[in-house]
C-alpha cells in the first residue's frame, strides 16, 4: 500500500473542511429560504390548504410537481453507484459519495414535500393504520421507504473505512467530530474479513437498489397513468419517468461535481475526465428522454382525440406553451447539442448544461402535473372564476425553494462532516494502478 | 433561566395540546372552565364516574347509525337516480338545496349543471351532474386509507374522519364531482353540535374531501334526497333497483321500464366505470335550452 498513499497535501483536501467565507454565506442564505418555508408552512397549517393557490380542479400543483421532481433526481444514486458499478465504469468511483447523499437529501425531502402536500398531516399515520394496498399511493410508500433504506446503506458502507482512516490521521483524538465518527464506526479495525463483508454487501445492495430504483419512478409515474385523464391515460408513463428521472439524475450529479469541485479544490479526484465521461452519459440520456416525449406528445397529438386534442393544444400553442418548447429546448435539445462537442463537456460549460437540465426537469414535472388536471372531461363549470387557474401563492412557492434549500443544505452540511470523496475507493484505484505499473 | 424556558416549553406544548394552536381541532372541543362541583354519571361501558358538572352539555343530534353501519350500507337496497334532461332548465334548485344541506363552501358545488353541447351542430342541453355512485369506482380504487368506500346499497361515501386529504381521489374521478375542504368549514350556529357522520357528510371538516352522498340520512328516514324534492320540474328520480321503482316525488315509475322506454343512458361508459347514476336524453323537453340561459 506505502506507494500508493496519497500525498498529506491531497489528504488535507480529502478530508472534511471547515466552511469558509463563501461557505457560510452559501449556508446563510439556504438558511434564509429553509426559514421562509417554515414560514409559509406554519400559515398553511394555521389556514389549510386554502393558503394554496391550489383548488378543486388544479388539486396537485407545485408540491407534486416538486415531489415528483425530487424522486426523479433521487435516481442518480442507483444510476452511479449501483448501475456504473455493476457495468465496471471505474471512473465514477470518486463521485459515488456525491451521488448517494444527493439520492438520500432528495428522498428525505420528497417525504416532506408529500406531507406538506396532505389536507391532514395530523392524520399521517392512518397511512399505517388504514393503509390499503390495493391504491398506488401505498405502493409508493412501501417502495420509497425501501429505497430510502437502501441508499442510506449505500452511503454507510463504503464509509466505514474511510472514518477509520480519518480517525487514525486526525490530530485531535476527542474533537466533537470524532466523537460522532467513533459513534458510526468504532467497531471498523478494516480486517480482511470487514472489507470482505463490506464488498460483498455494496455488491448485493447495489444490485437490489436497481428494481427498487426503477420500480420508485414507474408507481410515481403510476399515481397519474392509473386514473383516466387525458395527458396521464398512457402505458408510456413508466418508462418515461424512468428515462427522465436519469436525466435529471444526471444533470443534478454535474452540477453537485462542479460545485462540489470548485469549493474544495478538488481537481486531481474530480477530472475533467470525469466531465467528459458525464458530459456522454447525459447526451445518451437526454436523447433517450427525448425519445420518450416524442411517444408520449406525438402519438396523441396524430390522433387528436378529443380529450387529448385541449390538452395537448394548451402545451404546444396554449397557455403552458411558453414553458413547454422552452423545457423542450433546455432539457433535452440543448444539452445534447453543446455536449455532442468535447469542448462542450469541460467543466464550466457542463455545469451551465447541467443547471439548464435540472431546471427544465423541474417545470417539465410541473407540465405533467398540471395542465392534465385543469382539462377535465366535463367542462370547468359552476365554480369561481379564480378555480379554473392555477397560479401558486407565496406560501407555496416558499414553501417549494424551502424544500429545494434544505435538500441542498443537508447535501452541504453532509460534506462539513464527511468525505465527500471516498477515500479508501481512491486509495484502491491508485493502488491498482501502481501494481499495473509495477507489472509492466 | 433553564426553569424558565421550561416553563415557556410547557405552556407551549400545553396550547398545543388543548387545541389553541391546532387549526384541525373541531371547534366545539374548546376547554370550559370547571365550576368544582361533580356529579356521578353512568358511563357506556357501565362504569360509576364522577364528573365536573361544567361538562355536562345538552346530547347533540346523534346520527342514525354507528361509523361501522355507515360503511355497510342499508341492506337490500341498490340505489339508483335517473336524470331526466328533458326537463331541466337550469334553475338549480337542486344546487342551492344540496348546498345549504350539505354546508357546501362557497363557490362551491356538489351538484353542478353544465351547459353541454355535443358537437358543433347538435342542440345545447343543460345537465346536472352529481356523483355517480359508480359500481367500478375510480375513487375508491386509489384511496390510500379507504376513506372513501363503496357500500352494498350501492351509494360511495367519504368517512371525514379518516381522510387525509391527498386528493387522489379528486384526481382519479372522472366526472369532477368532488371538492375539497381547503379552508375551514363554516358550520351554522345551530348545527355546532352535530356529530358527524358519514351518512350526513356534516359537519364538514378541513382537509377531506366531499362529494354528493345520495342523502343516506334521508333515505332512512324514508324521505328523499334534498336535489329530489327541491327541483320543481321532477329533474331527478330516485330510487331502488332491487324494488325496479324510482320516484321523483309526484310521480313514481319502474326503474327499468323508463330507462328502456326513454333510451336512458350513462355517462363516460366507455371508462368501464358502471356509474348508477342515468341519464334520460334531452327529447321532447318541456323548455327550451335558452330559457335556462336567463337568470
Amino acid at each position: 500500500m506505502e506507494k500508493a498513499t496519497l500525498q498529506d497535501k491531497d489528504f488535507e483536501k480529502l478530508t472534511p473542511q471547515p466552511f469558509g467565507k463563501l461557505g457560510m454565506w452559501w449556508i446563510a442564505i439556504l438558511l434564509v429560504f429553509c426559514a421562509a418555508g417554515l414560514v409559509g408552512y406554519i400559515r398553511q397549517l394555521k389556514y389549510g390548504l386554502s393558503v394554496t393557490g391550489l383548488r378543486d380542479y388544479a388539486s396537485w400543483g407545485i408540491y407534486i410537481s416538486n415531489f415528483v421532481f425530487f424522486v426523479a433526481i433521487s435516481l442518480v444514486g442507483s444510476l452511479i453507484t449501483a448501475i456504473l458499478r455493476l457495468t465496471k465504469a471505474t471512473w465514477s468511483t470518486p463521485l459515488t459519495r456525491i451521488a448517494e447523499i444527493i439520492s438520500v437529501s432528495a428522498i428525505l425531502f420528497a417525504s416532506v414535500i408529500i406531507v406538506v402536500d396532505m389536507g391532514r398531516p395530523d392524520r399521517f399515520l392512518n397511512l399505517f393504520i388504514y393503509g390499503r394496498l390495493q391504491s398506488p399511493i401505498l405502493w409508493d410508500v412501501i417502495v420509497i421507504s425501501t429505497y430510502l433504506v437502501l441508499s442510506l446503506l449505500l452511503l454507510y458502507f463504503p464509509l466505514l473505512p474511510d472514518l477509520g482512516i480519518l480517525m487514525k490521521r486526525a490530530k485531535d483524538k476527542d474533537s466533537r467530530l470524532m466523537k460522532f465518527y467513533r459513534l458510526l464506526g468504532k467497531f471498523w479495525i478494516n480486517s480482511p474479513e470487514q472489507i470482505r463483508i463490506k464488498e460483498r454487501s455494496v455488491n448485493m445492495l447495489s444490485v437490489t437498489i436497481i428494481p427498487v430504483a426503477l420500480a420508485i419512478h414507474t408507481i410515481t409515474s403510476w399515481l397519474f397513468a392509473t386514473t383516466y385523464r387525458p395527458g396521464w391515460d398512457s402505458t408510456n408513463f413508466g418508462a418515461y419517468f424512468v428515462s427522465g428521472a436519469f436525466l435529471v439524475g444526471a444533470g443534478g450529479m454535474v452540477v453537485a461535481m462542479y460545485a462540489v469541485r470548485k469549493a474544495y479544490h478538488l481537481e486531481s479526484f474530480i477530472t475533467e475526465k470525469h466531465f467528459n465521461q458525464m458530459g456522454k452519459l447525459l447526451v445518451m440520456l437526454s436523447l433517450l428522454y427525448l425519445y420518450f416525449n416524442i411517444n408520449e406528445y406525438l402519438v396523441p397529438a396524430f390522433k387528436m382525440k378529443k380529450y387529448e386534442a385541449d390538452h395537448l393544444l394548451d402545451l404546444f400553442t396554449g397557455k403552458f406553451s411558453l414553458i413547454f418548447w422552452p423545457v423542450i429546448l433546455i432539457a433535452m435539445v440543448i444539452p445534447v447539442i453543446v455536449l455532442l462537442f468535447p469542448a462542450g463537456r469541460k467543466p464550466l460549460p457542463m455545469f451551465l448544461v447541467g443547471i439548464s437540465v435540472v431546471v427544465g426537469a423541474w417545470f417539465k414535472r410541473f407540465l405533467i402535473v398540471t395542465p392534465t388536471l385543469l382539462h377535465p372531461f366535463l367542462p370547468m363549470a359552476d365554480v369561481p372564476d379564480s378555480y379554473k387557474h392555477y397560479f401558486p401563492t407565496w406560501e407555496e412557492c416558499a414553501i417549494t425553494i424551502g424544500s429545494l434549500a434544505g435538500a441542498m443544505l443537508l447535501i452541504t452540511l453532509f460534506i462539513r462532516v464527511f468525505p465527500i470523496i471516498p477515500i479508501d475507493e481512491v486509495l484502491i484505484s491508485l493502488h491498482k494502478e501502481n501494481e499495473t505499473l509495477s507489472a509492466e | 433561566m433553564n426553569n424558565h424556558s421550561e416553563i415557556n416549553r410547557r405552556s407551549f406544548f400545553g396550547k398545543v395540546g388543548s387545541g389553541e394552536l391546532n387549526p384541525f381541532k373541531d371547534s366545539q372541543e374548546e376547554a370550559v372552565e370547571e365550576t368544582g362541583e361533580l356529579v356521578k354519571l353512568l358511563s357506556v361501558d357501565g362504569y360509576l364516574i364522577e364528573i365536573d358538572k361544567a361538562y355536562l352539555k345538552p346530547v347533540p343530534e346523534l346520527p342514525l347509525v354507528t361509523s361501522d353501519e355507515a360503511r355497510k350500507g342499508i341492506e337490500g337496497k341498490q340505489f339508483v337516480m335517473v336524470i331526466d334532461l328533458s326537463r331541466c332548465k337550469n334553475l338549480k334548485k337542486c344546487q342551492s338545496a344540496c348546498n345549504k344541506m350539505h354546508w357546501v363552501g362557497e363557490g362551491q358545488n356538489w351538484i353542478k349543471v353544465y351547459s353541454m353541447q355535443d358537437a358543433e351542430h347538435t342542440a345545447p342541453y343543460w345537465q346536472p351532474t352529481n356523483c355517480m355512485h359508480c359500481d367500478e369506482p375510480p375513487c375508491v380504487k386509489v384511496c390510500p386509507v379507504d376513506a372513501t368506500f363503496k357500500r352494498q346499497d350501492g351509494i360511495v361515501l367519504i368517512d371525514n374522519e379518516r381522510c387525509i386529504g391527498c386528493r387522489f381521489c379528486m384526481a382519479a374521478c372522472p366526472y369532477s364531482t368532488r371538492v375539497f375542504n381547503w379552508e375551514k368549514p363554516v358550520i351554522p350556529k345551530e348545527s355546532i353540535d352535530q356529530s358527524y357522520s358519514p351518512e350526513t357528510s356534516c359537519p364538514p371538516k378541513i382537509g377531506t374531501v366531499g362529494k354528493c352522498d345520495f342523502c343516506p340520512d334521508m333515505v332512512r328516514n324514508n324521505q328523499l334526497p334534498h336535489c329530489v324534492s327541491a327541483c320543481p320540474n321532477g329533474v331527478f328520480f330516485f330510487g331502488d333497483m332491487n324494488e325496479d321503482a324510482v320516484t321523483n316525488g309526484s310521480e313514481t315509475v319502474r326503474f327499468s321500464e323508463l330507462v328502456r322506454d326513454k333510451s336512458g343512458y350513462r355517462l363516460m361508459e366507455d371508462l368501464g366505470t358502471k356509474p348508477r347514476v342515468y341519464y334520460l336524453p334531452p327529447v321532447n323537453r318541456l323548455f327550451r335550452y335558452e330559457e335556462g340561459l336567463k337568470k
